[in-house]
């Protein structure tokens, strides 16, 4: 049985083409249903298929711990309680996260990701008529703002941090992908109205117990504006946690995940490798090339700038689990002495947002992971029932 | 499937559509207030996708649970 770890948009193109190789796939997802993030609630040709495959999908169900030599994995299954599942190849196909950086009132209610809050409208939650201020930086800020305000919302800015130059030759690069030009438009299109200021970063958010303005500042001009909500994401960060946890094994191959068309080829390839088929796999490196082009582009346009790392104040909280604060880590030299001694990173998110942002922050890497990856009960790590 | 569901909010019933998650029936009351943090102060949802631990709740008397990742079920009794 081939097990690919993670129902997004490279998780799927693996089980699809493991599938049709005729080899036995199963994936296994934390959602409530496969998706992935960027198809969360929705149904599109991806999803359909895999539906309509038969492939066994575990939704709701989060991989704790494996056994890389046994080629075990130890899950938790939407009940909370433990089972292994045994893998000849495992697909890591966990995708990404948003990368949060701290600021001034970042922790307040109703301050969200920008996938975040995207990610629970697509869940149901009714946006209409709510002020929403979308700031960060990256393309994810224009397609969260125009799926927020199709369903009615008052988007009032998008404050992107990059630089109107770097914005300027994106363009020029999307302008050469006809793909790229056509999705831009439709954004273009339903943004119209809504002011996208480059050079611009949201330094603070206040509100008494929840979210009521954020502070904005371009240049030498500072103001407020008065919100609902903020949705703020600074890009993606892969969630590399299983592949750290699991180690470097010749059963285990893992699809690099990012832009959605870069993680399709990349699942694709993994699917097709895993299968037993390289030559397949071969045939696709081309197009991953062009999506591996597209994807430094990106980087390059939305690098994050120098003055993001001076947005925390001393007393900010950097780690949200634990409550440190910035002036807390600023006297340790890495991550694990300011683990150790602070608690940075120890609580239930395990340094999923904190891990990344003491990263661009202080230039900490988190280094190795113990189990479990996820938190669970003591129970479930009792040696469990094979089924 | 019913088009709309009742749950249990602090004591206070709440009706919702069938299949948002936890997470989205309770802002949809209006409330943000999730948990409160080691040092005392209000969180809500952050990440939206299982990722944060912000949403976390307690639901049918257990603790912990990821609000944006449960899909809210008739009669379940939530905790913020």
């Amino acid at each position: 049985m081939i097990v690919v770890a993670g129902a997004g948009p490279a998780g799927i193109a693996a089980a699809l083409r493991v599938h049709e190789c005729g080899a036995p796939v199963t994936v296994i997802d934390d959602n409530p249903a496969p998706g992935g993030q960027i198809w969360r609630g929705m149904e599109n040709k991806w999803v359909a298929r895999l539906r309509a495959s038969g492939v066994p999908v575990l939704t709701g169900t989060r991989i704790i711990s494996g056994e890389p030599q046994a080629r075990t994995l130890l899950l938790e299954t939407p009940a909370g309680s433990p089972r292994t599942i045994t893998y000849t190849k495992l697909i890591i196909a966990t995708g990404s996260r948003e990368l949060f950086l701290p600021f001034p009132g970042w922790t307040l209610p109703g301050v969200f990701g920008a996938g975040g809050l995207q990610a629970l409208a697509k869940a149901g939650l009714p946006v209409a008529g709510k002020k929403i201020v979308v700031g960060g930086s990256g393309p994810l800020l224009l397609a969260v703002a125009a799926y927020l305000r199709e369903r009615g919302a008052e988007v009032k800015l998008i404050a992107e941090q990059t630089s109107q130059t770097r914005l300027a030759w994106f363009a020029g690069v999307v302008l050469r992908s006809p793909q790229k030009l056509w999705q831009g438009g439709g954004l273009a299109w339903t943004l119209a109205g809504v002011p996208y200021i480059t050079d611009c970063r949201i330094v603070s958010a206040t509100g008494a117990g929840r979210l009521e303005s954020v502070t904005l500042q371009r240049g030498d001009h500072t103001w407020n504006e008065d919100c609902d909500y903020a949705a703020i994401g600074f890009g993606l960060v892969p969630n590399h946690e299983l592949a750290l946890l699991l180690g470097a094994s010749p059963d285990i191959l893992i699809a690099a995940t990012g832009e959605v068309e870069l993680s399709i080829v990349e699942g694709e390839i993994a699917g097709f490798l895993a299968a037993g088929h390289p030559q397949r796999a071969a045939s696709l490196f081309p197009k991953r090339a062009k999506a591996r082009r597209f994807a430094s582009a990106l980087q390059h346009a939305f690098a994050l700038r120098d003055e993001l790392r001076a947005l925390p104040h001393p007393d900010t909280i950097v780690c949200r689990c634990e409550d440190v604060t910035l002036e807390r880590l600023r006297a340790f030299p890495d991550a694990r002495a300011a683990k150790l001694h602070t608690r940075c990173g120890m609580g239930p998110c395990q340094g999923r947002v904190c891990g990344p942002a003491t990263e661009f922050l202080f230039g900490w890497s988190a280094g190795s992971l113990r189990p479990p990856c996820f938190p669970t009960r003591l129970r479930n790590l009792l040696p469990a029932t094979t089924e | 499937m019913a088009e709309h569901i009742t749950l249990i909010l602090n004591g206070h019933s709440l009706t919702v559509p069938a299949g948002v998650t936890v997470a989205v029936a309770i802002l949809m009351r209006g409330e943000t207030h999730f948990r409160t943090s080691v040092s005392g102060q209000p969180r809500g949802p952050l990440c939206g996708m299982g990722i944060c631990y912000e949403c976390r709740v307690n639901i049918d008397g257990q603790a912990h649970a990821r609000s944006c990742q449960i899909i809210a079920l008739d009669g379940m009794e939530i905790h913020t």
